[in-house]
């Protein structure tokens, strides 16, 4: 049985490797906002209010691009609606914590810290203070968030462009499924979804980041039935 | 105008986390759902790899020799064995790196 402290640290310690494409993309994100003319404070208080890269970038575009508030915040609920299959994947492991725990613990939640923490509740269900786990990598991803879209906003763009370092973004994320590639009803998937995003990409108000994984979910039902 | 979008977009950003843990209790979600759930990573990411892959800045696809590509192949082979983290993105980013800089340029 591992301590809340053990399970802290390791969170810590399994979202680490993730910093290496979150640092680089938070001091875009920073960047970004300020390039594009907003209030320097405004810009830091999406880190902390909204918590979401992509989508932070997005509202920033399209505010900037002469779009509606609506459309704007739209779309941020769009992006992040996927938020909502990471909660009701997690919620197993998450039911024995008080209401307001819950409320608490839910704010850390992002695709980097439900990705880890999912792989090792998984992997140990049997620990009791699991949460811990996810406090870790959700706080360690949070402090990075915030650290590297202030140094964007207050140094600029200190990265030169030309690195293409946004190329870290999707890399991370085959760092995360890469291992499911030996799984032929996970590669069946994970195409579904990329077809799909592919096709739906030009779909309005970013909406192909939750139609296809809702296609491929359909997919995987029908897989499953498949299987019995 | 623009603090109170960022307000109710953080609100709601807030609430898409928070509804399925804290408001939804596991029972409601039959055995069937919980199986599908099994799937959601493979079947959330791939949208996030593979348009940052295959489509560029200005919203049209890449060629089918784009450095991004490649990148990618390598990382999935490195990452594929290695397990490591840290090890896929690296070499991902070195191998895109080394089209755009050494050989392309």
């Amino acid at each position: 049985m591992l301590t809340k402290k053990q399970l802290f640290t390791r969170g810590i310690f399994d979202i680490s490797p993730h910093m290496l494409s979150v640092f680089p993309f938070g001091i875009i994100c920073g960047a970004i906002g300020v390039e594009l003319g907003f209030n320097p404070y405004l810009v830091y208080a999406m880190s902390f209010i909204i918590f979401g890269g992509a989508s932070q970038i997005v509202f920033l575009q399209l505010i900037s691009g002469g779009a509606s508030s609506l459309v704007a915040v739209a779309s941020v609920g769009i992006i992040n609606s996927r938020h909502l299959l990471y909660g009701a994947v997690l919620s197993e492991y998450l039911e024995k914590l008080s209401f307001i725990k819950r409320l608490l613990i839910s704010y850390v939640i992002v695709d980097q810290s439900f990705a880890e923490s999912n792989k090792f509740f998984k992997k140990n269900n049997t620990e009791q203070h699991l949460h811990y786990h996810l406090i870790g990598t959700g706080c360690t991803l949070w402090v990075c968030w915030q650290i590297s879209t202030l140094s964007g906003i207050i140094l600029g763009s200190f990265v030169p462009e030309e690195l293409g370092l946004k190329f870290a973004i999707p890399l991370t994320f085959i760092a995360i499924v890469v291992q499911d590639l030996k799984k032929i009803d996970h590669v069946i998937v994970m195409i579904t979804c990329g077809l799909s995003s592919l096709l739906f990409f030009d779909a309005p108000f970013k909406s192909y980041i939750i139609i296809s994984p809702v296609i491929a979910l359909f997919v995987a039902s029908l897989i499953l039935r498949l299987k019995k | 105008m623009t603090w109170l979008s960022i307000i109710v977009a953080g609100v709601l950003t807030y609430f898409t986390r928070m509804a399925m843990i804290a408001l939804v209790s596991r029972e409601m979600l039959g055995d069937k759902i919980k199986a599908v759930l099994e799937y959601v990573p493979s079947a959330v990411f791939p949208a996030i790899i593979f348009p940052a892959i295959f489509i560029n800045d200005f919203g049209s696809f890449v060629d089918m020799n784009d450095p991004k590509i490649f990148g990618a192949i390598v990382a999935i082979i490195v990452g594929y064995f290695s397990k490591n983290i840290i090890a896929t993105i690296l070499t991902g980013l070195l191998s895109y790196w080394f089209l755009i800089f050494v050989v392309f340029s």
